[in-house]
């Protein structure tokens, strides 16, 4: 029985032939992540440990993006222990406020991850960078402890769902639309324990932001990891950004997938998940008429150069509609820059929307656009759960970057295909 | 291992924002966390938890953010273990990393009722419902899972030599 491609970076990682889903393995790493949330508790947890070392000073990275710039007094207590620990281990990529970015955003635009990797965080959405051809997944502080110190973690090898992608997105449709639309597919928990792998003709024509976009949301439908082949788009990623020498591990011809889904490209329309599950996704045939009072563009998911550029092609030269509050928050300093540089920024400003410095902020209700009772937000991340954005009478609705814009203006959800025919 | 409690019950898709909001994530002390935990799906639970209390619960338990401070919140409040039709992955993990017991069974989870009396044994997999009588087998964990979570979690474990 042939294996996946997930199973065949596992099997790499602990130094066996093969692997079987089910089967438990111990994994060596390429890569130990972990935020300004998680961090204190893992450094908590490997202070047990009585080490006065971390496995591999490359190999650990800190990034502080949660509660940054601090939010509150408590907030700068934990950056600080995060920042003292990485001192005195000598951690090669701490990143601070300044050099800092949404960590799943600054990861693959350092280079610090490259295809066969394998990689855990201390955050729910390391699953990010599967879109470079890498196992990556999420993981919670003990087990970002236990990696820190032993440069190892346990797994259970996952079976997977082949996702077989064909034909090409239309006009502002992107990443964010696939996978809505396919949690809309399988639910929260349809891919529960398992690896989603994204393959097929379609891929050709799928960004390396649209890939990362679609692979950050992964865990949104429960998956242990999300995948993508590696080809001509991923190599050249990689090669532009430093990464290390990529290796390419494939399914083999006969591997076994619990189920296939087929997703034709051509046919996926501007999605919007309604709250408070991001399964809920509703194409806009069946949105109807929805005042708002708030639009977040930014993120893990959607905060990178093309999401700011969709969202830029709308608002340049148009107003926000009065009343409904804009937040644009590029994903990291490289993208900001480069956003000023194209206009971006200045489309956003004229268009009255505010512009923040990188920080997760808003996305889990930290800080920068926190809520009101009965308040609703068209957002470009991640979750819409009771209580994300703030109070638990507020609501959420995912949405890509080029629908967010397109609801700034007009206050109320609206497709990107109705303000730009 | 035994465990007996009163149940308290949930529904399906339990996520770690609402088990334990962001806006309280700027602490990781667990008297603290569980002071707010279930906030924002049950007002009333920091008030009527009572040590030993079983939490049973849907599907996809612990969706969501990889906060251990989710787990971490549970058991602090005093909950002994939770029952659920199944849960999210990382939960999964960071529950037996921290030593909050967990026993994934669909049917318990199903027919169990807010308010019951519940015993469950982590040895035989056997979780017995006293107040209907009836009786749910499940799969019983490794041993050394099992050691895990009676010790207190997997560092834990590691320092007293456990594992």
């Amino acid at each position: 029985m042939g294996m996946t491609m997930t199973q065949k970076i596992l099997a790499a990682h602990a130094g066996l032939d093969r692997v079987q889903a089910g089967q438990l393995i111990l994994v060596s790493l390429d890569l130990v992540l972990g935020n300004d949330i998680t961090s204190p508790v893992a450094i908590k947890e490997f202070a047990r440990l009585g080490k006065d070392s971390v496995f591999d000073r490359d190999k650990v990275t800190m990034i502080m993006d949660h509660f940054a710039p601090n939010k509150d007094i408590k907030a700068a207590e934990q950056c600080r222990v995060c920042r003292d620990f990485c001192r005195s281990m000598d951690i090669t990529h701490f990143y601070d406020v300044g050099q800092m970015g949404i960590e799943h955003a600054l990861i693959p635009e350092k280079g610090l991850v490259t295809a066969g990797n394998a990689v855990i965080g201390a955050d729910s959405h390391t699953c990010t960078y599967g879109a470079l051809g890498s196992f990556s997944t999420g993981v919670g502080s003990t087990d970002m402890a236990f990696g820190m110190a032993s440069g190892k973690a346990w797994f259970k090898v996952p079976s997977a769902i082949k996702v077989v992608l064909r034909g090409s997105l239309r006009k502002h449709v992107s990443g964010k639309d696939v996978i809505l639309t396919l949690i809309g597919m399988t639910g929260v928990d349809g891919a529960l324990y398992r690896s989603l792998e994204f393959t097929g003709e379609g891929l050709g024509s799928l960004s390396m932001d649209d890939r990362l976009c679609i692979a950050n949301m992964a865990i949104e439908a429960g998956a242990k990891n999300g995948i993508f082949e590696v080809d001509d788009i991923t190599l050249e990623y990689l090669r532009s950004h430093g990464a290390a020498e990529p290796v390419i591990y494939r399914a083999d011809e006969d591997a076994v997938y619990d189920r296939t889904i087929e997703l034709d490209l051509s046919e996926i329309e501007p999605t919007v998940a309604f709250p408070h599950l991001p399964e809920n996704a509703r194409t806009f045939d069946k949105i109807g008429d929805i005042p708002i009072d708030q639009v977040v563009i930014g993120s893990c998911t959607n905060g990178r150069l093309s999401d700011l550029k969709a969202a830029a092609e709308i608002l340049r030269g148009r107003k926000c509609a009065p009343g409904v509050r804009v937040i644009i928050i590029p994903a990291t300093q490289q993208i900001y820059l480069e956003a000023m540089e194209l206009g971006y920024i200045r489309d956003f400003i004229e268009a009255g929307a505010a512009v923040s410095t990188p920080t997760c902020g808003p996305c889990l209700g930290g800080h920068m656009g926190i809520l009101a009772d009965g308040e609703r937000a068209v957002t470009t991340t991640n979750r819409n759960f009771v209580g994300r954005m703030g109070h638990t009478g507020s609501e959420v609705y995912l949405a890509s970057p080029a629908t967010a814009a397109a609801s700034a203006l007009t206050g109320r959800i609206t497709s990107p295909w109705e303000v730009m025919e | 291992m035994k465990y007996t409690g009163n149940i308290i019950k949930y529904g399906d898709n339990v996520d770690t924002d609402v088990i334990i909001p962001a806006r309280y994530l700027n602490t990781s002390d667990p008297k603290e966390l569980a002071s707010h935990c279930m906030e924002d799906i049950d007002k009333s639970f920091t008030g009527r938890v009572r040590s030993g209390d079983i939490i049973a619960a849907g599907t996809n338990f612990g969706c969501g953010s990889s906060r251990e401070h989710a787990p971490i919140a549970i058991k602090a409040s005093g909950i002994s273990l939770v029952i659920a039709k199944s849960f999210a992955r990382i939960f999964y993990r960071n529950a037996i990393n921290i030593g909050l017991a967990i026993v994934e069974c669909p049917e318990a989870a199903e027919e169990i009722s807010e308010g019951d009396i519940v015993e469950a044994d982590m040895d035989s997999g056997i979780i017995r419902n006293m107040t209907t009588g009836k009786e749910y087998r499940t799969e019983p964990f490794p041993e050394f899972i099992q050691k895990i979570i009676e010790n207190g979690g997997l560092m834990q474990s590691a320092a007293d030599g456990a594992i």
